[in-house]
């Protein structure tokens, strides 16, 4: 048991507005993640909003920057963070709603249209033989649609029109693995100053991703695909 | 004529599906939710898109409702499984006993199988235990706990329903006997407000309780978490079970690049105070490591806690002796208390299922002669959800 000091940005419109931060002293365990501190803290009070689903790291809802960094709260521990005080935040480059919750509806805007498989092969247990009717083994995606690699990214901090570093992921998913989706079409809603040229590969979307989707090297990916003409 | 209008306590995956399966037969639909959709328990189900093969021996309605709604989720919502079979396992000789009624079990439930010799299971499964003895396949997968819900709440939203998160149910508002709505808090803004409804239906899962106690009613609702682990790596591709009578850590389930093993089970009286058992986690690894022994030293992702929701009286110790099966209570027969139903219990996979009858309740009571068509309607992507606006 150790205790911690949790400072909590507070925001609601016209209620908590200008914003504020909440300071709360917290008994954690070795185990205690992040998002279990919010969890306590929303018992005694209601009103803090933030969002959150699965507690593995597997939904993508919980994401915020903690200690200014983006992370998922809900894989973050308390005690690896090593800091006295831990500052818990909303993403950035996103609408704020209220306390820790953004507006989601901008990412997928840009995102949705690469229609992105949700499904890819698996690359695991790969000398593994798959039952007659299963064919070959598939598994979910990476990409947890979490937005921290936007929050994280400079350029989408000052180009709202930027298509971003997880729908870019996402497009060169679909030139790797179709999955009867339209190759080309894809391509050409990247190949613009809007879509992958506009990344100046400050690659902090890679070291934010929770998922090893390395949204900047799947930029760079499109790049030698659109150069070498490989899609034609 | 205006339509008729609901309101839907929760938004998990019963009150998604219902809100789907409502807003197809003309009923105005407003889901409300205390914090973001799928937080409760939702979200934080085992990811296991059941075969029934689990419930074959012990509960058999249970296992029905499940092979029956797994071949219809195949058919609405495309995509959004991992489509590769489960196999039941036996590894002791205690579990060998289990095989006889289990494939009896399977026979009677109407669940596929196929029974697999102990080398052809490693050949699939080249990390399972290899003292396997015996091996059945069955049509088990997985899913992902919060896009399946996203995906009835989008074509919900598709064909009008509104979804209130962040709105939280401070009074069941009542004219005698009868729910005229419900009195909400935005926790965007802190303001209440009341919201009328011809019938409000109660799909708070493991709250249900709380909220059915609003009206004066009382549900037979048991909360009963159960621990999950995640670790880093897909040790199996497969889902994988203990062939025995359903136990601790005896299933793992693949998802995306994770392996997830659970569960335990105990029950609480208030969801919202789970309390992880830490002492479970341990027990996770040890029953994981009897299908999957590398499973041992794999690298923990995350360790959790969620309540399913359960009907059952009192006198419940581990959760595990009541059934998984689900029950639509109309209040106005049961309690008197007109204008109120609540469904109960179930499982993620049997949530279309749920929904439908506790729907063919709703249309019954609000005079509509309107049919289900939730066996048929391809689902929205779960990216559709969010097309809506704050």
């Amino acid at each position: 048991m150790a205790t911690v000091t949790f400072k909590i940005y507070r925001y609601k419109p016209g209620e908590i507005d200008p914003p504020r931060y909440d300071t709360f002293q917290v008994e954690v365990e070795d185990h205690t993640t992040v998002l279990d501190v919010l969890e306590m803290l929303r018992l005694d009070d209601p009103t803090l909003t933030y969002r959150h689903s699965c507690h593995h790291g597997s939904c993508g809802t919980c994401g915020m920057l903690v200690n200014g960094k983006e992370v998922l709260a809900c894989v973050t521990n308390v005690l690896a963070l090593k800091t006295k005080t831990v500052v818990v935040e909303p993403l950035r480059n996103a609408p704020l709603v209220s306390d820790l919750v953004v507006d989601m509806t901008p990412f997928f805007e840009k995102y949705e249209p690469i229609g992105m498989p949700y499904v890819r092969a698996s690359e695991y247990l790969p000398h593994s033989q798959p039952p007659e009717e299963v064919g070959s083994y598939m598994r979910f995606e990476n990409c947890l649609e979490c937005a921290l690699c936007l929050s994280a990214c400079p350029v989408v901090a000052t180009d709202p029109d930027y298509l971003g570093p997880a729908a870019l992921a996402a497009a060169a998913r679909v030139v790797q693995e179709p999955r009867g989706q339209d190759v080309h079409g894809v391509l050409a809603l990247v190949d613009n100053e809007k879509g992958c040229w506009r990344c100046h590969a400050a690659m902090e979307c890679s070291a934010a991703c929770p998922n090893d989707v390395n949204p900047g090297g799947m930029i760079m990916f499109l790049r030698e695909t659109l150069l070498a003409g490989k899609h034609k | 004529m205006s339509k008729p209008h609901v309101v839907i306590i929760g938004g998990g995956a019963t009150g998604a599906a219902l809100a789907h399966d409502l807003s197809l037969r003309g009923v105005q639909v407003t889901v409300v939710e205390r914090g973001e959709v799928t937080s409760g328990t939702t979200g934080r189900h085992h990811g296991l898109l059941h075969s029934g093969a689990r419930y074959a021996v012990k509960d058999q309605e249970s296992a029905r409702e499940c092979i029956q709604e797994n071949m219809i989720l195949r058919k609405i919502a495309p995509g959004s499984f991992e489509l590769n079979n489960g196999l039941f396992v036996a590894i002791t000789d205690e579990d060998m006993a289990y095989r006889p009624a289990f494939l009896e079990g399977l026979e009677t439930c109407g669940i596929p199988y196929k029974e697999i010799t102990p080398q052809e299971a490693l050949a699939r499964e080249p990390n399972l235990n290899p003292a396997v003895k015996a091996a059945v396949e069955v049509p088990d997968g997985t899913m992902d706990a919060m896009r399946l819900p996203l995906r009835f709440l989008a074509t919900a939203q598709s064909n009008g329903a509104v979804v209130k998160t962040y709105t939280e149910v401070e009074e069941l508002l009542m004219q005698g006997k009868t729910v005229v709505g419900v009195r909400v808090r935005d926790h965007v803004t802190e303001k209440t407000y009341t919201i009328g409804a011809d019938l409000v239906v109660n799909a708070g899962g493991a709250w249900s309780g709380k909220i059915a106690a609003m009206a004066g009613v009382h549900v037979p609702l048991q909360p009963s978490p159960g621990v999950l682990v995640a670790v880093y790596g897909r040790w199996n591709n497969m889902v994988l079970n203990r062939m025995h009578r359903s136990g601790d850590g005896d299933i793992i389930v693949p998802q995306r690049t994770l392996s997830v093993i659970g569960t335990s089970s105990w029950v609480v009286e208030d969801p919202d105070r789970l309390e992880m058992k830490k002492e479970h986690i341990q027990l996770m690894y040890e029953y994981g490591a009897v299908l999957v022994p590398a499973i041992k030293n794999a690298k923990m992702r995350a360790a959790w806690a969620a309540a399913r929701p359960l009907i059952g009286s009192g006198g419940a110790h581990t959760g595990r002796e009541l059934s998984r099966t689900f029950k639509c209570f109309d209040h106005a027969e049961r309690d008197g208390v007109e204008g109120f139903v609540t469904i109960a219990g179930g499982k993620a996979t049997t949530a279309r299922g749920m929904a439908e009858v506790t729907a063919n309740v709703v249309v019954r009571k609000l005079g509509l002669d309107a049919p289900c068509r939730t066996r048929e309607v391809v689902l929205l992507p779960h990216t559709a959800y969010y097309r809506r606006r704050w």
